[in-house]
């Protein structure tokens, strides 16, 4: 049973502890805490009625800085430990956080086991594309020739695109942010929160240490407003510094193309409109790669089905219907039985 | 009671019946034969006559192995009597083979004299040369130091059942039935609760129940029309001195889930069960599955690793999680228990073991995973051990894994074998009203609450669920302050918080009752210490000895770690300690270097259970140095 606590508004500054915060100077880290504090306060969370669980990393460090319940678990299996915990008590709000490693190499069965059953809780994916607590080697995101200690001679593998394998696992709710983005972000976030199902959210991070300004061919101030496109359900997948870019599918073919409003006869009903239900288009958006194409944020696709624990609630009512009740006596008298007169 | 079926209409003809104290019977055909499901009626239909028994279910790994091989054979061995049962028998006394390869791989197991009955319509060529016989036994002298009853069982099933319209292969999967039928006339056994449950189990294909029952009932003819060759006669056997009550048969797996749900039920909690398929622990899962009723959640996670992790998260979050694997799948649940000790959360993971290492035999028991329970996790990581020693002790085993797990909120490992998971034996069912068990009590009061602040008696920490105002707080596998809980990498902290998780799992001992005696005196020359399924043929062996004037002593341990605090002043008592199990010597290696005294092994790793005189005769030689 969850006791509910007098509504007094919160503040962000009531979801955070006394702990001295250890990430780096500079560490990405902190300005998603920024804006995850602001979140749980604008949608009016309960501390005791929130639950942060983490595998390892630096990401997963998240837990000790939030005053609400927090649960640092092991490497890759804190999608387990969120299930375990729902099915336990579904009416608790989950918040499952994780890093590329964690979430994507050594967790990666589970991220996708979690996606596909849609279990009710937010799984927050800290991208920085590298390994910081170990120091810095490449990880399932970095770039194929990324060097690191481990790779001196560049990365050989191609990188996993998260929201790809998000779609491709069965998620029903698939978002991306970047950590400086402290309006987007807590946008995403709500829409992740409001969202019954497992809402998977990439959140592109920068890690000053080993990966400082990965992801700067999209993010730097100068070029932003054209290497990004913020996707917004209803609305045409427009872009630019001029607000003059946008989307299409390439006449003929089954694929995007940015276009110029005004260049070549392009207008903006030309403008392919973000249909966020539309798991095709999902794809498509996710699967867009700099330098040729901006990087889409925002929530590429959210499509809800019930959710895990509806399932189980439901098949408990029935089992309960159909059930001899609850007396235990019985339950060990299932059954053949006789009697041994004494 | 009359010990001749009430099922028959017409009157028994002048049959004599020997009497017999017990007797061993051994099924056994192809994995395809249904010999699992004879023997389980089988055993039903013995409980129901009030005999004692056990039995000891022996199948291959694979499903559906090719029939008529030697590997595909697939087994059930019921041992039963007016006495007390307390093995499934070291001897067969009549060995049912449904073809060549069952007669050739079982025929090792029978007494000299013993009885076969072999479906002769079977042994052809083909099926001959399939289980590597040079020459048809049934036609040379290999058999004469048995007596054999050879019928041709295919054919007299397809003529029980001809007008019922089935197509030659379904009517011959009903020779089970025939030779159970025939079976039953050899023991006086009443068919009724075997009819029963073939018309449960067909409920929607009457014509296959009607179909299994003729069969049935056509074997049992056979005996009862006197059409029996050679001088062959039932057996009578007498009612065993059972203590008065209610009785059902049990298998270990059932026991165990029975056992779960009451202990989660009586402390006032959630069982939530998370575990993937592995043999031969699944029947857990499945037959927690069938209680949602009772508040049981089970869940089917992706790897073991999973179902370790969401069973810790459902304790975390107030359930009791419960996880369950077999050797291989409690290695990679290995980290996770680590977490659950350093958290000090509640959990129970219950390893059905298994013949290892690594794949091993899946379906062959062995009892190899001890020193893996109570050591096999990195650093100093202590937590209790139980084990379980026959079907029907699952039931108490699991209730106290329920108490010790959350009242010192600590991991506990259940060990059980895939022997006593799928063995069956008749359980004089406890009155659930009568178990007392606190219920358990979550932290609520947020007034100087500290996450690790432990309870000066057993020094379990609280257990303090989210959902819960004013207790919020971060726990995880970091070290943590012994004082305030928060991460702490302090040297002299570490020291004081490993020694704290080490004493609070030792304290356990204080709360057990002391060890005591199963058979035999508390001082002298011999003492045998088992633990698991080996019960059963140790204390066999104990009473043999003592009645033959010998001075042994049987003890058997529930709790392995910790050990009972009264144990090494009770070895002390004996000039010898004897310890039978079934695998290199791993609880004799615990108890030397525990008690450090002379502790002698016995042991057998064929994925085999012991005969009681293997272990007689270990004891002798003990005694005899
Ligand atoms: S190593 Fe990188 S990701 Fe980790 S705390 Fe430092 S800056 Fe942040």
């Amino acid at each position: 049973m969850n006791v509910v606590s007098p509504i007094t508004k919160l503040t962000p500054k009531d979801f955070a502890t006394d702990q001295e915060v250890r990430w780096c100077p500079g560490c990405g880290d902190y300005a998603i805490l920024k804006a995850m504090q602001r979140t749980l306060a604008d949608i009016g969370a309960r501390r005791e009625n929130t639950v942060f669980v983490s595998g390892i990393g630096c990401a997963a460090r998240f837990p000790y800085y939030m005053a609400t319940y927090g649960f640092h678990t092991i490497h890759g299996r804190a999608p387990a430990f969120a299930t375990g915990i729902k099915l336990a008590n579904p009416g608790l709000d989950v918040w499952v956080v994780s890093g590329d490693g964690d979430a994507l190499s050594i967790g990666g069965n589970h991220l996708m086991h979690v996606l596909r059953r849609n279990v009710n809780l937010q799984l927050l994916m800290f991208n920085n594309e590298i390994y910081g607590l170990t120091k810095g080697q490449y990880s399932p995101t970095s770039r194929a020739g990324t060097r690191s200690p481990s790779t001196p001679w560049g990365s050989i593998e191609n990188p996993v695109c998260a929201v790809a394998l998000a779609l491709g696992a069965g998620a029903r709710f698939v978002a991306r942010s970047v950590d400086s983005l402290q309006k987007h972000l807590p946008e995403v976030l709500k829409r992740a929160h409001a969202h019954n199902g497992t809402s998977f959210v990439e959140i592109f991070q920068n890690c000053i240490v080993f990966n400082n300004d990965v992801f700067a061919d999209f993010t730097a101030r100068e070029i932003a407003d054209d290497a990004e496109v913020f996707v917004e359900h209803g609305k045409p997948l427009i872009f630019g510094k001029n607000k003059n870019r946008g989307l299409r599918i390439k006449p003929g073919k089954l694929a995007l193309e940015t276009v110029t409003i005004g260049e070549n006869g392009v207008t903006e009903t030309d403008i392919l409109v973000h249909d966020e239900t539309n798991r095709a288009l999902a794809g498509m958006l996710a699967g867009m790669e700099r330098p040729t194409m901006p990087i889409a944020l925002g929530v590429l696709y959210c499509d809800p089905t019930p959710s895990y624990e509806d399932g189980v609630k439901d098949h408990f009512e029935e089992a309960k219907k159909h059930g001899t009740g609850k007396d235990l006596n019985k339950l060990l008298r299932r059954g053949h039985t006789w009697t041994v007169a004494g | 009671m009359s010990t001749v079926t009430s099922v028959a209409q017409r009157p028994t003809p002048t049959v004599r019946r020997q009497e017999l104290g017990s007797a061993v019977v051994r099924f056994a055909g192809d994995s395809g034969d249904g010999m699992q499901f004879t023997g389980s009626q089988f055993t039903q239909a013995t409980a129901l006559a009030h005999n004692d028994l056990a039995t000891f279910p022996d199948f291959p790994a694979e499903i559906r192995a090719p029939a008529g091989t030697t590997f595909g054979v697939s087994s059930f061995q019921i041992n039963f009597g007016a006495d007390v049962i307390k093995t499934s028998g070291d001897a067969v006394d009549m060995l049912v083979a449904m073809n060549p390869a069952a007669l050739k791989v079982e025929l090792p197991a029978l007494r000299n004299g013993g009885l076969i009955v072999v479906d002769k319509g079977s042994f052809n060529e083909r099926s001959l040369r399939k289980a590597g016989f040079k020459s048809n036994p049934l036609g040379d002298s290999s058999l004469d130091a048995y007596r054999v009853l050879e019928f041709d069982i295919s054919a007299m099933t397809l003529e029980a059942v001809k007008d019922f319209g089935l197509s030659q292969k379904e009517a011959l999967r009903c020779k089970n039935m025939w030779t159970l039928g025939f079976v039953y006339w050899m023991y006086g056994r009443n068919r009724q609760t075997t009819v029963d449950w073939l018309n449960q189990k067909f409920a929607r294909h009457p014509q296959l129940a009607k179909a299994n029952i003729a069969a049935l009932n056509a074997g049992h003819a056979l005996g009862e029309t006197a059409e029996i060759p050679h001088g062959l006669h039932g057996f009578t056997i007498g009612e065993a001195k059972i203590a008065p009550g209610e009785y059902r048969t049990v298998t270990g797996a059932e026991a165990l889930s029975w056992g779960l749900v009451v202990g989660t039920k009586l402390a006032g909690l959630q069982l939530t069960f998370c575990s993937y398929p592995i043999t031969p622990a699944s029947a857990l899962l499945h037959t927690l599955s069938n209680l949602m009723e009772y508040d049981v959640v089970t869940f089917q996670a992706e790897d073991e690793i999973a179902a370790a992790c969401s069973a810790i998260g459902a304790s975390y979050a107030g359930s009791l999680g419960v996880t369950s694997s077999s050797g291989p799948g409690i290695a990679l649940k290995a980290e996770a228990i680590g977490l659950a000790i350093s958290a000090e959360l509640p959990l129970i993971v219950v390893n059905s073991q298994r013949a290892g290492p690594s794949t091993g035999m899946p379906t062959k028991t062995e009892q190899s995973d001890l020193h893996q329970a109570v050591f096999g996790r990195n650093a100093d990581s202590p937590l209790a051990v139980l084990a379980a020693r026959s079907p029907s002790d699952c039931f108490e085993v699991a209730i106290e894994a329920v108490r010790i797990a959350t009242k010192y909120m600590t991991p506990v490992i259940l060990l059980t074998d895939g022997y006593i998971g799928n063995a069956a034996e008749p359980w004089l069912i406890p009155d659930v009203d009568s178990i007392r068990f606190p219920r358990v009590q979550f932290r609520t009061d947020p007034a100087g609450f500290q996450p690790f602040l432990r309870d000066p008696k057993t020094l379990a920490r609280p257990w303090a669920v989210p959902g819960t105002p004013g207790l919020e707080h971060r726990i995880g596998g970091l070290e943590k302050d012994y004082d305030t809980g928060h991460i702490s990498y302090d040297p002299i902290n570490h020291q004081r918080m490993t020694e704290a998780r080490a004493e609070k799992i030792r304290r356990i001992a204080d709360d057990l009752p002391p060890q005591t005696v199963e058979d035999g005196a508390e001082k002298g020359r011999l003492a045998i210490v088992g633990w698991g399924s080996t019960y059963g043929p140790i204390n066999r062996a104990v009473s043999e000895l003592r009645k033959k004037g010998q001075d042994a002593s049987h003890i058997h341990l529930r709790h392995l770690w910790p050990l009972p605090k009264n144990l090494g002043e009770l070895l002390a008592g004996f000039d010898k300690v004897l310890v039978p199990e079934l695998n290199t010597g791993q609880l004799t290696t615990l108890i030397r270097s525990r008690y450090l005294i002379d502790a002698q092994g016995l042991h057998k790793v064929s994925g085999q259970p012991f005969k009681i005189n293997e272990i007689e005769a270990a004891a002798r030689e003990c005694l005899e140095k």
